[in-house]
């Protein structure tokens, strides 16, 4: 090729280079923001049971077996959209399913279990954010892989979908269930 | 109703909190007047932390500015810890610890920054390099010289005569 018309196209390769960064950038959600928490043992928690009213539930919950510790609310929107998929995994997998109820009222969470199914194992009421701060919660939905040892494996933010499951989340469980 | 729907979209959050900056002109002084401390010192100390920490939930705007409830949360935690006599490194390591570096609006220099940080530096000098070797080569190229029926016609324009086909040009 001749020199010069190689040196007018190196504009357009820089073009073609900038173009596909910035389109991968538009498929990142920056909503999406990678917890520091991965890797780490879960906080302490002292969180009243949501279905039990006084009795008091701390993170020993977590230890013995892999649980997906999933954040919802029964003003989340998309808590409802994942909620059938999260009764299918509860029936379908067994892994235990622990509930965090988050920045919600006692009634409004119950009343959405008893309306759509109640998938989890046991429940955490949160009613204004005590334990969140130590979690890093900052939106519902989100759910935690926590191993059997009580360390957090993985944080998915957003509504668990089929894909999400089969994806993100049921390969870390089955590794970490056949690991304990 | 309302109530669900400042919790659940953050989008419309974040448009509330337009709203409401607009309609009072300033949000932050409505926010602040509940956090008082005996040391004005420590006030500023919180309103500077406050204002340099980036809500998660309306991702472009300061915890000192964002009405996200998550943000109220956190400002609470903050004055809370800032209360019990916490340095304000001791606040910031907390929030990271929780939140991770994404709470900071001035990113630590580390492994995964740095080309974050030199980045620009990086484009500055490559433009300059560029910029270099063309003027080198510019001021390489030597003068071209006039063969014998360019050097004609030049003397013919500079006569005023000019070419035939200049006059079918006007």
């Amino acid at each position: 090729m001749n020199k010069s018309v190689a040196r007018a196209l190196i504009p357009l390769g820089i073009f073609l280079v900038l173009a596909a960064l910035l389109f991968y950038g538009l498929q990142l959600d920056p909503r999406k923001v990678p917890s520091p928490l991965v890797g780490k043992p879960a906080p302490e928690f002292q969180l009243e049971s949501l279905k039990e009213p006084g009795q008091m539930l701390d993170r020993s919950v977590l230890l013995g077996k892999v649980s997906l510790v999933n954040v919802w609310a029964s003003w989340c929107p998309s808590c409802r959209q994942e909620h059938g998929e999260l009764m299918r995994i509860a029936r379908q997998s067994g892994v235990q399913i622990i509930g965090y109820n988050w920045k919600d009222s006692r009634e409004a969470g119950l009343l959405m279990l008893r309306q759509y199914g109640d998938p989890y194992s046991l429940s955490l009421f949160d009613p204004d954010n005590r334990a969140g701060i130590d979690w890093g919660i900052y939106g519902a939905p989100e759910t935690f892989v926590v191993d059997a040892e009580g360390i957090i494996r993985h944080k998915h933010i957003g509504p668990v979908t089929p894909e999400v499951w089969e994806r993100d989340l049921r390969p870390l469980v089955e590794r970490y269930q056949s690991g304990s | 109703m309302r109530h669900l729907l400042q919790k659940s979209l953050h989008i419309k959050t974040c448009g509330l909190a337009l709203a409401a900056l607009l309609a009072m002109g300033n949000a932050e002084a409505y926010t602040l007047e509940e956090f008082s401390f005996e040391d004005p010192a420590r006030f500023d100390e919180f309103h500077d932390l406050i204002g340099e920490l980036r809500c998660l939930v309306c991702q472009n705007e300061s915890l000192a500015a964002s009405q996200a409830e998550v943000a109220q949360d956190l400002r609470e935690e903050i004055y809370r810890l800032m209360q019990e006599g916490r340095s304000r490194d001791e606040v910031v390591d907390f929030l990271v610890s929780r939140y991770g570096d994404f709470v900071l609006y001035d990113p630590p220099l580390k492994a995964s920054t740095l080309l974050l940080w030199f980045g620009p530096f990086l484009f500055v000098a490559a433009g300059g390099f560029v910029l270099f070797r063309t003027l080198q080569r510019r001021q390489a190229e030597p003068e071209t010289e006039l063969n014998e029926a360019e050097r004609a016609r030049l003397q013919q324009l500079l006569a005023g005569q000019g070419a035939p086909r200049e006059s079918s040009d006007s």
